[in-house]
């Protein structure tokens, strides 16, 4: 079996992000950027499995600039096989990706695609459902667990109210929560070995899909910058304010 | 003049320090408080320190390292000394000193025996100094004797001071080969010893001021036999030399290491000074706190900078015996410059162990002494200007 995970190049999450001064987006010139870190979490998930004898194939795909090409190496050095970089320097929205995934997903067959939940830039959450869709498979989003047996995938899933345990049949896609694991660090020895791992380089244009955005940006913000609290002597005074403030 | 060394690939190295640095801020700094509390290294961080590829960084590739470069190894030691020394003390031989003796005085066999097990984990030791001898330390008093039928040495002698022999599998140990002291201290000779040789044994670990989880203990050599393959590059009188080749690196990686921790107690300083507050406000818009701010970084920013020049430089393959002890003199002293100020900066809590600051001035004051102290490579480096002034008159 093989697994597909697409892995996005995104701002560090040590980083704090600026918007630019007019409002067309996040600054992003001379800022770290690494992968996203729920992806690095499908990458070791899906290593994970390999080493267990699950899976015989680990491919990772980014779909970005050609620094994305960085990313994959990351994704390389941790354990996968090899990569594949859909180069554009246009913003894809999440439907673009979904399309170029199931392209290529059609092309490799993975029994299992493993996404991050979310990219921690634009937090849409949107793509591994939309690949789901588009495939017509089934799919286990936020995953706590993942458990493979003989064609099927058990998922634990993080919901609002606890966990919900959902058995796909496989090939489907599945989500990863922050919870699934701890992603390895990638050594030495594994980064050495990566560069020479085979890491090929295609077009949106490959695919022959409408990967045209679909939304127009019109304004960005910095959040509201957050008042200071305000002490007070005891409960009294905490209700009393509380009802001056319309609240209770 | 030696051989430039290209080292790693530029950019396979760029992403292992970037991984290096995740390493260090993610998985070392919340370890630091296990670390102090139980004076170790956790095992399972030794483990992922092993397997990221550590031990071996300086090795060459062929024998199972990863053949950095002296620039590329002193920014790995800078990285890793943003954390509590301890973590790069466990591997800081292997990597230096063992490993530049191995390099500069080992012959293919020994290479190829000692090179793959240090850069897979197993730990190295470097005896030089002894009970009677450190600052001279052509004055030892440990002894290898041939053996009567030719091949084999017996040794003598205790020890002291020796970083990581608790957790050693080897170590290099400096002995005489000749009673009386000769010209270029070519009594001395220096021995491959695997611990578990019958007649080694190490003392309990010394109780020290500061860096704990780092171990030093004596060594003691009780008629200690080797064969005669044990003899570093298997040629006697060599090994005062092979040891100051390594102490130019040693001083290196003292020098980054200074200049590392240097820069996270001034982090450390820098958030408190904009959190503590004083007369209303934060101790941080106070002119006087923002001098000890502005000439630490200052300070930190010259270290940095002749990390960069001397390291090039050996790479270059120049004879950098002088700036490297300068290298080593200024970084550890600046260290200490800084962790007082750090302290200072932090107020009554700068004295207290609740804070980090403490035990930053603490850990910091051994890279004055060790690998030659302030006043021998003062000496050193006059020594050379004068020798350099006198050819030219
Ligand atoms: C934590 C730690 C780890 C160590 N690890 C190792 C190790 O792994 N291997 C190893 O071999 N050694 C190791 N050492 C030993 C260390 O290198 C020595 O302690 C150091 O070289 C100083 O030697 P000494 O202690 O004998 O001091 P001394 O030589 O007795 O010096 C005492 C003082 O006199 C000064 N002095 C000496 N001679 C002169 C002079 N001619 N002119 C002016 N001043 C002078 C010195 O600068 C110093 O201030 C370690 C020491 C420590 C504390």
């Amino acid at each position: 079996m093989k697994i597909l995970v697409p892995v996005k190049r995104v701002i560090d999450y040590n980083v704090k992000p600026r918007v630019k001064a007019d409002g067309s987006g996040v600054d992003l010139a001379n800022v770290k950027m690494s992968m996203n870190p729920f992806d690095e979490i499908a990458v070791e998930e899906a290593i994970r499995i390999k080493e267990a004898g699950k899976a015989e194939e680990v491919i990772a795909v980014s779909i970005g600039p050609a620094k994305a090409q960085e990313t994959l190496r990351t994704a390389l050095a941790m354990g996968a096989d090899r990569a594949i970089l859909v180069e554009t320097d246009d913003e894809v929205e999440p439907l673009g990706v979904a399309k170029i995934l199931k392209a290529i997903a059609e092309e490799e067959e993975p029994g299992l695609v493993i996404l991050g939940k979310q990219a921690i830039d634009d937090d849409s959450n949107q793509t591994g459902q939309m690949l789901a869709a588009l495939m017509n498979r089934p799919q286990g989003t936020f995953a706590n667990t993942v458990e493979i047996e003989g064609d099927s995938v058990t998922v634990k899933r993080e919901i609002d109210g606890g966990l919900e345990t959902v058995k796909l049949t496989m090939p489907a896609i599945v989500t990863t929560d922050l919870r699934l694991n701890e992603p390895r660090y990638a050594s030495l020895p594994n980064i050495m070995k990566a560069k020479k791992k085979p890491l090929d380089t295609k077009n949106p244009a490959d695919f022959g899909v409408d990967i045209a955005p679909r939304l127009k940006t019109t304004n960005v913000s910095e959040p509201p910058v957050r008042q200071a609290g305000e002490k007070v002597e005891d409960v009294d005074a905490l209700v009393a304010k509380l009802k001056a403030l319309g609240v209770a | 003049m030696a051989a430039s060394n290209p080292g790693m690939d530029e950019d396979v190295f760029a992403q292992f320090l970037d991984q290096l640095d995740r390493y260090v801020r993610e998985r070392l700094l919340p370890a630091e408080p296990d670390v102090i509390a139980n004076d170790k290294v956790p095992d399972d961080i030794l483990e992922e320190m092993k397997e990221m590829g550590l031990f071996g960084l300086t090795v060459p590739e062929e024998h199972g390292g990863a053949g950095l470069n002296t620039s590329q190894y002193a920014q790995v030691v800078y990285t890793m000394a943003y954390a509590a020394p301890a973590f790069r003390s466990i591997f800081s031989i292997n990597v230096g000193m063992f490993n530049s003796a191995l390099k500069n005085g080992g012959t293919p066999e020994q290479q190829a025996e000692w090179w793959p097990r240090i850069a897979g984990g197993e730990i190295a030791c470097f005896g030089l100094t002894e009970p009677g001898s450190g600052s001279d330390s052509a004055a030892m008093q440990t002894t290898a004797k041939p053996d009567p039928d030719g091949n084999g040495w017996t040794l003598n002698g205790t020890k002291r001071y020796i970083t990581n022999a608790p957790h050693a599998d080897v170590a290099l140990i400096m002995a005489r080969t000749e009673k009386e002291a000769l010209p270029k201290n070519a009594h001395v000779s220096a021995f491959l010893v695997p611990m578990d040789t019958p007649g080694v044994s190490t003392g309990s670990p010394d109780k020290k001021m500061g860096q704990a989880g780092a171990h030093i203990a004596d060594v003691m050599l009780d008629d200690v036999h080797v064969p005669g393959d044990a003899l570093l590059g298997g040629e006697t009188g060599k090994g005062f030399r092979f040891a100051m080749m390594s102490l130019d690196n040693g001083r290196i990686s003292v020098g980054a290491a200074s200049a590392g921790y240097a820069r996270r107690a001034l982090d450390s300083a820098l958030k408190y000074a904009t959190e503590r507050k004083a007369f209303g406000e934060p101790i941080a818009n106070f002119q006087l706190i923002q001098q000890m701010l502005a000439e630490s970084e200052t300070e930190i920013y010259a270290a940095e900078c002749m990390m960069r020049d001397v390291t090039a430089r050996v790479d270059r393959g120049e004879n950098t015996i002088r700036q490297a002890a300068a290298f080593k003199v200024f970084a550890s002293e600046m260290c200490g410059r800084v962790m007082d100020r750090v302290v200072q900066i932090y107020g009554g809590a700068g004295y207290l162990a609740e804070y980090d600051a403490e035990r930053f001035f603490r850990d910091a004051r051994i890279y004055r002494i060790y690998e030659g102290t302030t006043q021998i490579l003062q000496l050193q480096i006059a020594k050379h200007m004068l020798r350099d002034f006198q050819a030219n008159v």
